[in-house]
């Protein structure tokens, strides 16, 4: 076998243990944490017979390790369970939480990835002059200010006083592709303020690191223009890192958006989790989990896959 | 100072205001922490250089210890993650193998838990102290910081002078410090002035979540937390700890750019 | 006066006067506030209710978990849907009347034992069976049997049998109790056919509104039940509530036309938010109260000269003021206040004053280590701050406090009534009866302050069955002066509910018993044409 494909076995075996060791340690962290499925549901104004009926309904009285194996073994079988606190069937329930949060973060990683490297490629052709400050200056203060603050700016003058975008970001079946474009036009914006900084100075420094090679100065000697010797030559090899951190960053976009999510009202998976963690809803809160593990996992390894390829000495270890 | 380019040196201008305001703040201050002086929201005057917060206490006073706790947590979490996080990546680049293996999927398995329940997981059944929050947001942290650090190091210890360097039978310490960490000193840089800042915006999240800084002591993220009803009728006391992170991130991200192009000259480069 | 009020309501409807002029002149007859503000409303309305259009409610407190199952709602979007597709067998009305719905009336018997409702002719479920006295008898079951997780469970303890004769649905009490029809209005005991023992989420009752769309923790559509038995509400065609927990995106909302009613504006922000073109901010005071609770069995706590120093630690008007931003009123260490019957306002409020709690406090002998407060933002809007100036006012007599902040995940199971000092909300309940007995009986479930005292039960229990309302007062009178000077209880300000909508708005009315018109605003109000 070509080890390069041997490696992506390995490491897609490996991508599967850590899911399991995953749900493990999710399940064991939801029993960690304190509080009561039943007294969370009922709230403030339950009362005790009421609590106790409810978690003999619940199945909470059972062992922790009986309700973690059976729920595995279902999950295995697609069946996710129900919710405790309203019933629902979870696998449903998520599918649409979870395909509103990858429509989000695929229109913010879509816009933003493309931009950071290009801004972070002209920072590195213009370096240390007044484009590469600005790109700085601008990026680094739209990271800094906490993202609820931007979203609250932008809500306010683009949609109170301009009336351009709705500030509730709500998206649903019967609407058509343009109306939901339409909708999350506000925190897409926010987002790629958001993750866009990160990723291009990661872009500028790895560029930077490699613009000292030999090889650059060959090819600079060559004649070739300077933008095409970033481009084509120092690009290639600075893309692990890069790599590394637009992954970090789609991870983020797809797990971490709950702030956003709360600020414009948008019907995703953060929101979702937050609800149920704050209810001890496990089954859901394991789902979650999972499904984000999942998601960050993959994501990882393709990011680890994409680094090995692009290293020509790692891709031919002698 | 003649070789400082005037970018660094308004980084290191205002980089040093603000850390000298936090270790001399409760000199500085003209109001206690708490101290309630005055009405909700009043505009700036003569007795309160920026207006009063949501509850009437000096919001000048507030940001100056504000700071010292923002900048204090911020600067140690970052340093100990980048300590842990760059050595351990360095440690699994170099020697490779089932180390690698263990480390590298450890990483990967803590990352994997969404951090919102990791935080209320370990700070639930720990007492919610400085040093604690320190450690919590240093660790975690520094699973970011090991994936970058060995990302980086995996493409230089494949080069021909730390081939060289292992044939000449150099411990792996060695080649860690010595070949190792002045090439990937670049990166890593430009990501510690990143990390810094989310360190910051970390810190005021937790204190949204209940498990930050204990009040009345206050932390710049929490202030804008504080007044944030505020923001979109104009009212200063949100804007200026926004403004104030702002500040803090950039300039110290623009000290972190003047010591990139040093390092990266220092490499014997053309600079 | 009543013709000097007709005169001011004409010139309203002639628009000669504004809301402000009118309350003005209203509060001179002598007219409460939420009666003038209601007779302004309808006079502002005389056009008449416009039939048609969706109308779009914004609300707080929903989540992703939430059900439709009337038996576990706990907040109050929630408490909104269910209101909007289920009819009770009676309602508080905003007077603090019993207006029948499902029952057409309220016959009880001389000594409050016995209680008949008669059941309603014609009222349908909108699956299309009738509504009969054996639906109401089911649903009452479901929400008192031995299985139940209702949170009305508590509620109907006194019951001690039901049944359904012909028309009538007879409940009987093992003592008696004057205020039961008040217990059974409450927001769970929606009325649902054969009590909704088969499917209680099914979201089917006889309610003005069918339910379309149910997207929890989203937003929840409902469209206009054909054969719904009341012309006076439910003049929208569609409803639609959304869930909105965020207060800025709240207001950002109805700033923007996207909804036309919301909730739980933030008072630091009403005045501002109130100049803003076409909408109102409509504030009423209510029953509900923001305090500091202490748990009287555990020491230090268990000192009353240390109590007292606490309650004359705290600056009650301070709070008021940054607070609630004049959206309240001032606690005086009791859980009742001018929005329940039979209040007496001739006790006399604490105020702030160092010299009594520096004085308390030396008589107490408290060694002087800090007195740990937990409080959480969870625990009432503006807890962390509140917490921020008793910590000051306290420093000033001496009183070392030390807050710490607690996750607002989890506070209600794991700070609130198991810490002995924490911050805690009560929402109010409709008659004094029902709060002291929710609260401060020996062997009440949420006795917050573990106050257990066999001759305050007796009072209690007295009051319940007192059928005379001026010794019912003086008995309510007695209880909250024993709390005020005795108990567990710090009760610094009591909450306005404050609303905002839009000027599309027409039929709102302020109503003192929960926010946006008792969760019912969405049946009662129209769009204008």
């Amino acid at each position: 076998m070509h080890p390069v494909i041997a490696l992506v076995a390995q490491r897609f075996v490996l991508g599967l243990l850590l899911l399991f060791a995953a749900s493990a340690l999710i399940f064991a962290g939801t029993m960690i944490l304190p509080g009561d499925v039943a007294q969370s549901i009922l709230g403030q104004s339950a009362t005790p017979e009421a609590l106790e009926n409810m978690r003999r309904e619940l199945g909470l009285n059972e062992p922790a390790l009986q309700r973690y194996f059976s729920w595995l073994f279902n999950a295995l079988q697609g069946d996710l369970g129900t919710a405790l606190t309203n019933g629902r069937d979870i696998a449903e329930s998520i599918s649409k939480r979870l395909g509103n949060t990858l429509f989000l973060a695929f229109w913010a990683a879509l816009i933003s990835v493309p931009l950071a490297i290009f801004l972070g490629l002209l920072a590195v052709r213009y370096k240390d002059r007044w484009p590469d400050k600005l790109i700085s200056a601008v990026t680094l203060a739209s990271i800094s200010i906490p993202e609820f603050l931007i979203g609250y700016v932008l809500m306010f003058f683009i949609s109170v006083r301009l009336g351009w975008f709705p500030s509730v970001a709500m998206v649903n079946d019967s609407m058509s592709i343009l109306e939901r474009l339409n909708a999350i036009a506000l925190p897409v914006t926010v987002l790629t303020l958001v993750v866009l900084a990160h990723m291009m100075r990661m872009t500028r420094a790895a560029i930077l690191n490699v613009m000292q090679s030999a090889y650059i100065e060959t090819a600079e000697l060559k004649g070739l223009s300077s933008f095409k010797v970033i481009y084509r030559h120092a690009f290639p090899n600075a893309i692990a890192p890069i790599v590394n951190v637009v992954m970090l960053n789609l991870a983020y976009l797809v797990v971490g958006v709950v702030v956003i999510e709360v600020v414009f009202v948008y019907p995703g998976m953060g929101q979702y989790l937050v609800d149920h963690v704050s209810k001890r809803d496990v089954p859901v809160v394991q789902a979650c989990g999972l499904i984000f593990a999942a998601v960050y996992i993959g994501l990882n390894m393709l990011a680890d896959i994409i680094s090995i390829l692009a290293n020509p000495r790692l891709r031919h270890p002698k | 100072m003649k070789n400082i380019p005037i970018s660094a040196q308004i980084g290191l201008f205002f980089t040093g205001i603000y850390f000298f305001m936090a270790i001399f703040a409760p000199l500085i201050a003209p109001y206690g922490v708490g101290e309630i002086v005055g009405d909700v929201w009043e505009p700036a005057s003569s007795s309160y250089l920026l207006g009063t917060d949501n509850i009437g206490r000096d919001l000048l006073s507030r940001m100056i210890y504000g700071g010292r706790t923002t900048i204090f947590i911020a600067t140690a979490g970052t340093l100990l993650s980048f300590v842990i996080g760059s050595i351990l990546g360095f440690f699994a680049a170099v020697v490779g193998g089932w180390a690698d293996q263990l480390l590298s999927r450890f990483v990967d398995l803590i990352m994997s838990i969404p951090t919102l329940i990791f935080a209320l997981v370990v700070l639930s059944v720990m007492p919610v102290t400085i040093p604690i929050l320190i450690v919590v947001m240093g660790l975690l942290d520094s699973t970011r910081v090991y994936r970058l650090a060995r990302a980086v190091a995996v493409d230089i210890s494949v080069m021909e002078y730390v081939e060289a360097a292992r044939l000449r039978g150099e411990k792996t310490g060695w080649i860690i410090f010595r070949e190792i960490l002045p090439n990937a000193l670049s990166p890593l840089i430009a990501e510690m002035g990143l990390r810094f800042i989310f360190m910051v915006l970390f810190v005021s999240t937790l204190s949204f979540l209940g498990l930050g800084v204990q009040p009345p002591e206050a932390d710049w993220g929490g202030i804008v937390k504080e007044n944030k009803e505020g923001i979109v009728y104009g009212i200063p006391a949100a804007l200026i700890p926004a403004f104030a992170i702002a500040t803090l991130a950039i300039s110290v991200n623009l000290v972190a750019d003047w010591v990139l192009n040093r390092t990266t000259s220092l490499k014997g480069g053309r600079g | 006066m009543q013709d000097q009020l007709d005169h001011l309501s004409r010139s309203v409807t002639a628009g000669k006067m504004t809301r402000r002029e009118f309350m003005g002149k209203a509060a001179a007859l002598g007219v409460s506030a939420v009666v003038a503000g209601n007779l302004y409303s309808t006079a502002a309305d005389a056009a008449g209710p416009v039939r048609g259009g969706l109308l779009k409610v914004g609300r707080g407190g929903g989540g992703s978990t939430d059900t439709l199952d009337p038996a576990t709602v706990a907040s109050e979007l929630p408490i909104t849907n269910v209101t909007t597709f289920g009819e009770r067998l009676v309602e508080t009305s905003a007077e603090g009347t019993i207006d029948p719905r499902i029952a057409e009336s309220v016959e009880s018997s001389a000594d409050a034992k016995t209680w008949t409702f008669k059941i309603r002719k014609g009222v349908e479920f909108h699956n299309g069976k009738t509504v009969t006295a054996e639906d109401v008898l089911r649903t009452m079951e479901r929400h008192s049997n031995e299985d139940s997780k209702s949170g009305a469970l508590g509620l109907l303890r006194g019951i001690e049998s039901m049944k359904a004769d012909g028309d009538n649905f007879i409940v009987n009490l093992a003592t008696g109790n004057a205020d039961l029809p008040y217990l059974l209005s409450d927001y769970h005991l929606v009325i649902q056919p054969d009590g909704g023992f088969d499917s209680p989420a099914a979201g089917i009752g006889a309610g003005a509104y069918e339910v379309v769309a149910d997207e929890p923790g989203v937003r929840h559509q409902f469209k206009k039940f054909a054969n719904y038995w009341d012309d006076n509400r439910g003049f929208a065609d569609e409803v639609e509530t959304i869930v909105l927990n965020d207060a800025t995106a709240r207001t950002a909302a109805l700033q923007s036309g996207q909804v036309h009613m919301i909730d739980r504006v933030e008072p630091k922000i009403a005045k501002l938010l109130d100049r803003a073109p076409n909408l109102h901010v409509k504030n009423v005071a209510g029953p509900g109260h923001y305090v500091f609770v202490m748990h009287v069995d555990t020491a230090p706590f268990n000192e009353n000269e240390l109590r007292l120093a606490l309650k004359y630690a705290i600056n009650r008007q301070e709070m008021v003021d940054k607070i609630l931003r004049g959206y309240g009123g001032l606690g005086n260490d009791m859980p009742i206040n001018a929005a329940y019957p039979l209040f007496d306002d001739s006790i006399p409020q604490r105020t702030y004053d160092v010299a009594k709690a520096a004085e308390h406090y030396k008589k107490s002998g408290h060694d002087g280590s800090p007195i740990i407060l937990r409080v959480a933002d969870g625990a009432f809007p503006g807890a962390v701050d509140a917490a921020a100036l008793f910590q000051q006012s306290a420093q000033a007599a001496g009183i070392p406090l030390e807050i710490k902040r607690e996750p607002n995940d989890g506070y209600w199971s794991e700070v609130w009534n198991a810490q002995p000092f924490c911050a805690s909300y009560w929402s109010g309940r409709p008659v004094q009866d029902q709060m002291y007995s929710t609260a401060y009986l020996s062997s009440a479930d949420w006795n917050d302050t573990r106050w257990k005292r066999e001759s305050f039960d007796a009072q209690i229990l007295a009051a319940r069955a007192e059928v005379d309302p001026a010794k019912r007062k003086e008995i309510y009178s007695q209880l909250g002066r024993t709390l005020r000077d005795e108990g567990g209880v710090i009760c610094p300000m009591f909450n306005d509910f404050v609303d905002a909508i839009s000027d599309k708005v027409g039929g709102y009315a302020v109503d003192p018993n929960s926010p946006l018109m008792n969760n019912a605003a969405q049946i009662k109000c129209w769009l204008k044409a």
